[in-house]
């Protein structure tokens, strides 16, 4: 490899050897997991029969778990629940944690100081889970969507981040478009969001993830399984091993139709949490090293 | 927009003018507060709020009485907590976890980060950078459903013990098992996020270092002694005040969702033990006074942790006022 710099000795060949199977290893323990548990949300009955459990090679492969999965029944409506508090959860964390980050990054202006010391001051302290929990309910959100959303909606470090990137645009830029008479408003949404697309798009990934593998403060405060987001399934029937009951399939069933495995159902579910993450992280990690290191050196 | 922009010497903020008069600020300011106004707004709800909740630790809380109505007990609830053996074993459960952590999760990260660092190839750095980071971002329901398939009764070791004629080992389900079990699992989803911190820290490393200490003939593992690790080392301790002030805190959901299998004997910490003896009780004020205990202690823990490392001279989480 030409990058290795001219002072820096040759590798031994046992040491390039350790490392190497290191590092396969680690990869292979982040892959493999995973692997399995696709393949075998793939595999027909009889695959999995013939496996003895989980599929460790591909045998012959069938998209019957997903049909069943989104046929309409509790699988198909927490997948609703979770995109739906997903999505408007991370549009609106997004746009207050822009707004106040943009708000408390003009250095002397007027009360940034204190308000940013109360964000500042929940790294100290946690008020705990029981005053949490009677406040949300005083407020009457306890089945409500709202309390996956709004206890969670604003973190301090995210804001933290989003202000020390903010703080970073000169501020020769933002006061010659103030001279200009543009608003503070104007000023964020036409100069500072369009120079921060990636900070943007780091931030709303943690939020997204934040709210779709939300499970906390689902266990809390949904007492109604009805309106149960993935994770709470997740838990029901794959962690604690409960059997979906089989739904619009019963007659195709009677009719001579082989109902998918239950292990490959499961295993369908583990996938259906684990894609949405999947998907977006490539798109978003690259930006990730500068984002959380202004994060860490700032804040 | 009514109002007209004011003046530009207003808002540059152009030195030996002194401070404008509150009232000018205010209106020079309003736009800016008011985009913070919300986000504020939700923290005085949902965090302010439940921190002067706090108050029915000290209070024999009945939902009905509501937070006036409620008779005032002293410190009984933490008198009850402190004779409580269910929450000596949590808070022994805690303070085990923590040290464990600290000596088989706390340097992963570190060495993982040194090892990745010295990947020459920066497209296979990444490429393997892009694997480590991932589990990060799964669930802790995911995770250890992932885990449960491979260790549990009916996954992958049993499946595999079985077939090779030995007896199947439920890893999921063995207290003794449970604290290697459960840093595990830490390791596995977020030792590679940890490494972030120190790839960025190894970066800022001057090469120069190296070269000249190459060049004095100094081998590849004194370089890393006596240039890596001290190049690291402000972060190193960083991570750690913080890690020292948040000795209470291993994480809820891991634990609240591996706490049947295991028994409580192994599994409880002080966050499950909250839940379970209040909401599943509905002793309020207790459970409110553990959560208070909590939350103090951890306040001190990072004060002190800070003030140490001001004394070795870094500079800890905040600065020196």
């Amino acid at each position: 490899m030409s990058t290795r710099p001219v002072w820096q000795e040759r590798p031994t060949v046992f040491g390039l050897t350790v490392k190497t199977v290191v590092l396969a290893l680690i990869v292979l323990a982040m892959v493999y997991p995973i692997y399995v548990v696709v393949l075998t949300s793939l595999s027909t009955a009889a695959t999995v029969t013939a496996a003895g459990g989980l599929v460790t090679l591909p045998g012959e492969l069938s998209l019957d778990a997903y049909r069943e999965l989104f046929g309409g029944g509790v699988v198909t409506r927490a997948v609703l629940v979770s995109t739906g508090v997903t999505t408007v959860g991370t549009l609106l964390s997004l746009g207050l944690t822009i707004l106040a980050a943009y708000g408390l990054s003009r250095p002397g202006s007027v009360l940034h100081r204190p308000l940013l010391f109360l964000f500042l001051l929940t790294f100290l302290f946690t008020p705990g889970m029981i005053p949490s929990y009677l406040i949300v309910r005083e407020l009457g959100l306890i089945d409500s969507y709202w309390s996956l959303i709004l206890p969670t909606a604003v973190s301090a470090f995210n804001l933290v981040v989003m202000r020390a990137f903010f703080m970073n645009i000169p501020g020769e830029v933002l006061d010659s478009a103030r001279i200009d008479g543009a608003s503070d408003f104007r000023i964020l949404w036409r100069i500072v969001l369009p120079m921060s697309k990636g900070v943007t798009a780091v931030i709303g990934l943690f939020y997204a993830v934040g709210y779709w593998n939300a499970f906390f403060n689902a266990v809390l405060y949904i007492n109604d399984n009805a309106k149960w987001p993935l994770q709470l399934i997740l838990r029901q029937y794959v962690q604690q091993g409960m059997n979906l009951v089989p739904n619009q399939r019963a007659i195709d069933t009677a009719a001579g139709y082989a109902l998918p495995p239950n292990l490959a159902i499961k295993m369908a579910i583990i996938v259906v949490a684990l894609v949405p993450v999947l998907l977006i992280y490539p798109f978003v990690q690259r930006h990730f090293t500068k984002g959380v290191i202004i994060g860490a050196v700032k804040g | 927009m009514l109002r007209k922009s004011p003046p530009a010497d207003a808002l540059t903020s152009s030195a030996g003018l002194g401070k404008p008069p509150l009232r000018a600020r205010l209106r020079r300011d309003w736009q800016l507060l008011a985009m913070t106004i919300p986000a504020v707004g939700l923290l005085v709800v949902f965090h302010y709020v439940p921190t002067l909740g706090n108050v029915i630790a000290f209070q024999d809380y009945s939902p009905y009485d509501g937070l006036t109505g409620s008779p005032w007990v002293g410190l009984y609830n933490f008198q009850w907590l402190l004779s409580d053996p269910e929450f000596w074993n949590a808070l022994r459960n805690t303070v085990t976890i923590t040290a464990f952590q600290l000596v088989f999760y706390f340097p992963v990260p570190i060495a993982l980060a040194i090892l990745l660092d010295s990947v020459l190839s920066r497209r296979l750095r990444l490429f393997i950078q892009g694997i480590v980071y991932m589990p990060h971002f799964f669930s802790w329901v995911l995770v250890v459903a992932l885990f449960q398939q491979i260790l549990g009764g009916a996954g992958l070791l049993a499946q595999t013990l079985r077939q090779a004629g030995h007896e199947p080992w439920n890893v999921m389900t063995d207290p003794d098992a449970f604290i290697v079990l459960v840093t595990a699992q830490a390791v596995w989803k977020d030792a590679g996020w940890g490494t972030i911190i120190f790839l960025a820290a190894l970066a800022a490393i001057n090469t120069h270092l190296y070269e000249a200490a190459a060049v004095d003939g100094a081998s590849r593992w004194r370089r890393l002694w006596h240039i890596t690790l001290p190049g690291l080392r402000p972060v190193i301790l960083l991570l750690l005040i913080l890690r020292l002030g948040d000795a209470l805190n291993v994480g809820f959901e891991q634990f609240f969702l591996q706490r049947d299998a295991v028994g409580a004997e192994a599994a409880e910490v002080l966050d499950t033990f909250v839940y379970w003896r209040t909401l599943m009780t509905g002793a309020w004020s207790y459970g409110a006074a553990a959560g208070l205990f909590k939350g103090l202690v951890g306040l001190i823990l990072i004060v002190v942790a800070n003030k140490v490392a001001h004394r070795f001279g870094e500079q800890g989480i905040y600065k020196r006022s």
